[in-house]
């Protein structure tokens, strides 16, 4: 029995009624994996771990986690322990943790299965998976495309069918935007939700972990696991935890949807406004009512995150020296030598060219123009969709501009073209709000995404949300044909 | 022509806490290297601080004991530069919302007290050691000391010169040890100072450039580093040349200050918020708590020492001076009755012995309940004062108590009037000349008499009795 394109849902039963056991779907999983390893989502694997953790959950037989026996794969930048963990960088090639993320850590202790870490970018800075040291990751959509980034590997993974679900984390739209190019269901949660620790940081203000996987109630189930306060990450909510699987399946007739004025959707690719409008008049018949809402602000999410995200990002990855872990150069000097020569030799441009901008942001003479005025603009972004919460309960958007792009084809002579990839997604972290994308359709033959952001800490709004949009379409049953792979 | 010195300076007070400021290691002094060291302090990726708030409780209290405004709610900044013991490549300090802001410390001068005004104190995580000279062709990094809680305490530029940026320093290690905010021990760096100089012609309104000497642990080295500095400036300043500001070290060898590389000193530290951290809130009930277990301050201590134990101000005052001493004071106070005769003890000659050896008295073998039995053999006559002196030297360098001692060296007082009667009868009788002229008239011979009784007994009679009885048999 194949156990491609399986949601947990549909495992859950099948390792119920013992129609497979947990360590025959681990196998599975590997082998699976190991058919499609042209695709490049996973950087390391976890076989002899993983299996001899299903066998012990078929003896145990107990299924009182509906997580319990599903293999995952677990985005490489959240640190594993005794597995390998790189984020993707050179500088992190040879670092085996001795600690596990607390959200990883969570999941684990449902039962879950980590089979394997997925391809990145490099340190989650990028939009396409083309930062990673270890290579591009092919859309399973369509060879030689980008899968999207920065947890293209682990969108990719779920989108091929390898695994029901996986974690990401989203900085700028590292979940949602992947979730979208690759044809699955991506939640990235509001800020302080999920737990950080572990979670090697990119921005900390603005990363945070949240699943990818093939339908909104999948989403559910993981997120439900995740969540929860963590003494060890001080800026985690420390809020009683909500059943959000009860939450979903709720009728949505009379739920008022903001469609945000500057975002002039005129200018986007006619097929893509399609989508949209397409969705909107689906949740016009099940009783949404569309309001037009303004964000006076917005536009300048792009700058404002590409200010401060840089800035946290040169000082969070100043660790990486050389002294302690990870890569350090040979043949090396003096100890501005090591500096110089390990972190050269052991960051990709993308990554040095964020730690430069952000350097440069915070520098003295230029910290107030750029760093504190950026802050600045985040309080008024957040106080924009503080007042438009006032009248509506959820805001819809595309969650992309376009869809997946041929390698190469984007951001390779300008980076800030890759940079508005994030145009839709932004914000919502900007602003520490919860956002999903779910699949509404393809454009040009490629997935493309819809997004839902909520009111904070209103994960259940936009899950049920995206829920009954589910129950009602069929676009999130789309698969790929893999014909290619 | 007449100068004037400026000096402002920047005590680093590494606070007393169990743990460290944003982990719970260890923060114990002398451990091996690298052992008081989880995965926050070496900085592993993906770690997160998460804030101690016993450093707040120990900050508040000495903001508290100044007269500062503590800012309840405090933030949390990095302060980014690249070193091999700074292990995240930034320090987690706090820059525009310190949790103390103001204050006043009092200081000795010659001139009588003066108020020296604090503009701040905040907490920040100290970094580890680089050893430099041990291994060949390497450095070694030890991350012990990496994010121990200090207290950083700037003070306005109003100390005047050496001695009273000496007494400046006086009065805070007093004042953070009696606090409990800090063991105060300079010799382990638990007490450090950067002091910035500067020079002027005496009536001119602004300030010369500064200097800024860094890292000085010891009061004789304050003195003695800022002496050499002030000298030196004044003689550039004569000689027409101009004062570089920079940032200068002490070398105790060759008693000199010289620049540090510029390398170490010419950093953008690119400040920004921490935002691993929220805001640090200290509720209403919190500064409550902390007023309500407020310690006793030296001040208060001396009064009631002199009070309770009816001690002369002289002495309460000198050993109200030091939190150690007073309080080895009161703990051998509960096993004796002569408080006097304590006094004395601990301020001459264990004093005597400590600052020969440059120590405290919790650091010597001494515990109060030997000093309190030896005080009471020498109270109730079973030894004399001068055998007790050699006793002391004998606990001093070993431990011992003093009735072992006094047991296994037979140095047991004699005052047995018949057995001291009969040493004199000996003296008296083997010595008829002396016996002769002192009946003549030559009176000083007594204390001949005394000595040969007491080379006898090799010093064990019992003084008062030797006097008496010789007085009546030499009659």
């Amino acid at each position: 029995m194949s156990i491609q394109f399986k949601t947990i849902r549909e495992l859950r039963e099948m390792l119920d009624e013992k129609a497979i056991s947990s360590e025959e779907l681990t196998n599975e999983t590997h082998k699976l994996a190991e058919d499609l390893k042209e695709l490049n989502c996973f950087v390391t694997m976890n076989k002899d771990a993983s299996i001899e953790k299903a066998k012990l959950i078929d003896q145990a037989d107990k299924t009182d986690s509906v997580l319990s026996g599903i293999p995952l794969a677990q985005k490489d930048l959240f640190c594993t322990e005794g597995l390998r963990t790189t984020c993707s960088s050179k500088i992190l090639s040879n670092f085996i943790p001795p600690y596990t993320a607390t959200a990883v850590m969570k999941l684990e202790n449902a039962g879950s299965i980590t089979i394997g870490k997925t391809n990145m970018d490099e340190f989650a800075m990028g939009s396409s998976n083309e930062t990673s040291y270890f290579g591009n990751v092919h859309n399973p959509w369509k060879k030689g495309y980008v899968p999207g980034g920065s947890s293209g590997g682990s969108a990719a993974a779920v989108a091929a069918g390898i695994v029901p679900a996986a974690t990401g984390t989203d900085t700028g739209g590292s979940i949602r935007q992947p979730a979208a190019h690759c044809g699955i269901t991506g939640i990235k949660p509001t800020y302080g939700r999920v737990s950080r620790w572990g979670m090697i940081a990119f921005a900390s203000s603005l990363d945070q972990a949240g699943p990818l996987a093939r339908s909104a109630e999948d989403c559910a189930i993981l997120l439900n696991e995740m969540s929860g306060h963590d003494s060890k990450d001080t800026t985690s909510l420390d809020i009683e935890s909500t059943d959000l699987l009860n939450s979903i399946n709720q009728p949505i007739k009379g739920l008022k949807i903001g469609i945000v004025k500057e975002f002039s959707l005129g200018d986007l690719d006619s097929e893509v406004q399609n989508r949209f409008e397409d969705s909107k008049k689906l949740y016009e018949t099940l009783g949404a009512e569309f309001v037009e809402i303004s964000l006076p602000n917005i536009s300048a999410s792009v700058p404002t995150y590409y200010s401060i995200a840089p800035a946290e990002c040169s000082s969070n990855l100043s660790r990486f020296d050389g002294v302690r872990f990870g890569y350090r150069a040979e043949n090396t000097g003096d100890l501005n030598d090591l500096y110089i020569k390990s972190r050269s030799e052991g960051f990709g441009d993308e990554v040095k060219r964020r730690i430069l901008i952000g350097t440069y942001a915070l520098s003295a003479g230029y910290y107030d123009a750029y760093y504190k005025k950026a802050q600045q603009v985040r309080r008024l972004i957040k106080n924009d969709f503080a007042l438009a919460f006032e009248s509506i309960d959820l805001i819809m958007t595309p969650t992309s501009p376009g869809t997946a792009f041929a390698f190469g084809s984007k951001g390779t002579q300008n980076p800030i073209e890759l940079y508005l990839e994030d145009l839709f997604t932004i914000s919502s972290n900007l602003a520490g709000l919860p956002a999903i994308s779910i699949p509404h359709g393809n454009v040009n033959s490629m997935p493309a995404g819809l997004q839902l952001i909520g009111n904070f800490l209103r994960e259940d709004q936009i899950l049920n949300a995206a829920h009954i949009f589910q129950q009602n379409s069929a676009f999130h049953l789309d698969k790929p044909s893999m014909e290619e792979f | 022509m007449a100068w004037e010195t400026v000096i402002g300076i920047e005590t680093h007070v590494q606070l007393s806490t169990k743990t460290k400021l944003f982990s719970r290691a260890s923060t114990e002094f002398g451990k091996s290297p690298n052992t008081n060291v989880n995965l926050i302090d070496c900085g592993l990726p993906g770690v997160l601080p998460s804030v101690n708030k016993e450093a707040f409780y120990k900050a508040i209290r000495f903001g508290l004991a100044v007269g500062a405004k503590i800012n309840q709610t405090s933030i949390f900044d990095r302060k980014n530069y690249f070193y091999a013991d700074l292990p995240k490549g930034y320090q987690i300090t706090q820059m525009d919302l310190p949790i103390v802001l103001g204050g006043t410390i009092d200081i000795e001068t010659e001139e009588g007290i003066k108020t020296v005004n604090i503009t701040r104190a905040h907490l920040e995580e100290d970094a580890g050691k680089s050893i430099h000279d041990q291994f060949d062709g390497y450095s070694a990094i030890d991350l012990n000391r990496a994010g121990t809680p200090l207290l950083e305490i700037v003070s306005e530029p109003e100390i005047s010169n050496a001695k009273e940026a000496v007494a400046y320093m006086k009065a805070m290690h007093q004042l953070v040890t009696y606090l409990d905010v800090s063991d105060g021990n300079m010799s382990q760096g638990s007490l450090r100072c950067d002091a910035n100089v500067s020079v002027r012609k005496v009536g001119d309104p602004e300030l010369g450039t500064r200097t800024e000497i860094k890292n000085i642990n010891s009061f004789r080295f304050v003195e003695k580093a800022i002496n050499f500095e002030v000298k030196r400036q004044i003689k550039q300043l004569e000689n027409g040349e101009t004062v570089t500001q920079e940032t200068r070290l002490y070398d105790s060898v060759k008693d000199e200050t010289r620049p540090m590389r510029s390398k170490e000193f010419a950093n953008d530290y690119r400040y920004f918020p921490e935002p691993d951290l929220l805001p640090v809130v200290i509720s209403d009930k919190e500064m409550q708590d902390i007023k309500d277990s407020f310690p006793e301050l030296a001040k208060e201590k001396e009064k009631r020492f002199a009070k309770d134990f009816g001690l002369s101000e002289y002495d309460a005052q000198i050993l109200a001076s030091s939190k150690i001493m007073a309080d080895f004071f009161e703990q051998s106070s509960k096993e004796t009755k002569n408080y006097g005769l304590l006094a004395n003890w601990l301020i001459g000659e264990i004093g005597a012995f400590l600052n020969k050896d440059a120590i405290e008295i919790n650091q010597s073998k001494l515990t109060p309940a030997n000093l309190a039995m030896l005080i009471n053999r020498i109270d109730d006559q079973t030894i004399s004062g001068k055998i007790g002196k050699s006793i002391f030297e004998e606990m001093y360098a070993s431990g011992s108590s003093p009735d072992e001692i006094i047991e296994s060296q037979g140095l047991k007082q004699i005052s047995d009037d018949g057995a001291i009667e009969e040493i004199i009868s000996t003296v008296i009788q083997e010595n008829p000349s002396q016996v002769e002229a002192y009946l003549g008239g030559k009176e000083k011979l007594f204390g001949f008499f005394v000595g040969q009784v007491m080379k006898l007994t090799e010093g064990k009679a019992n003084p008062n009795a030797v006097n008496a009885i010789l007085k009546e048999k030499l009659k």
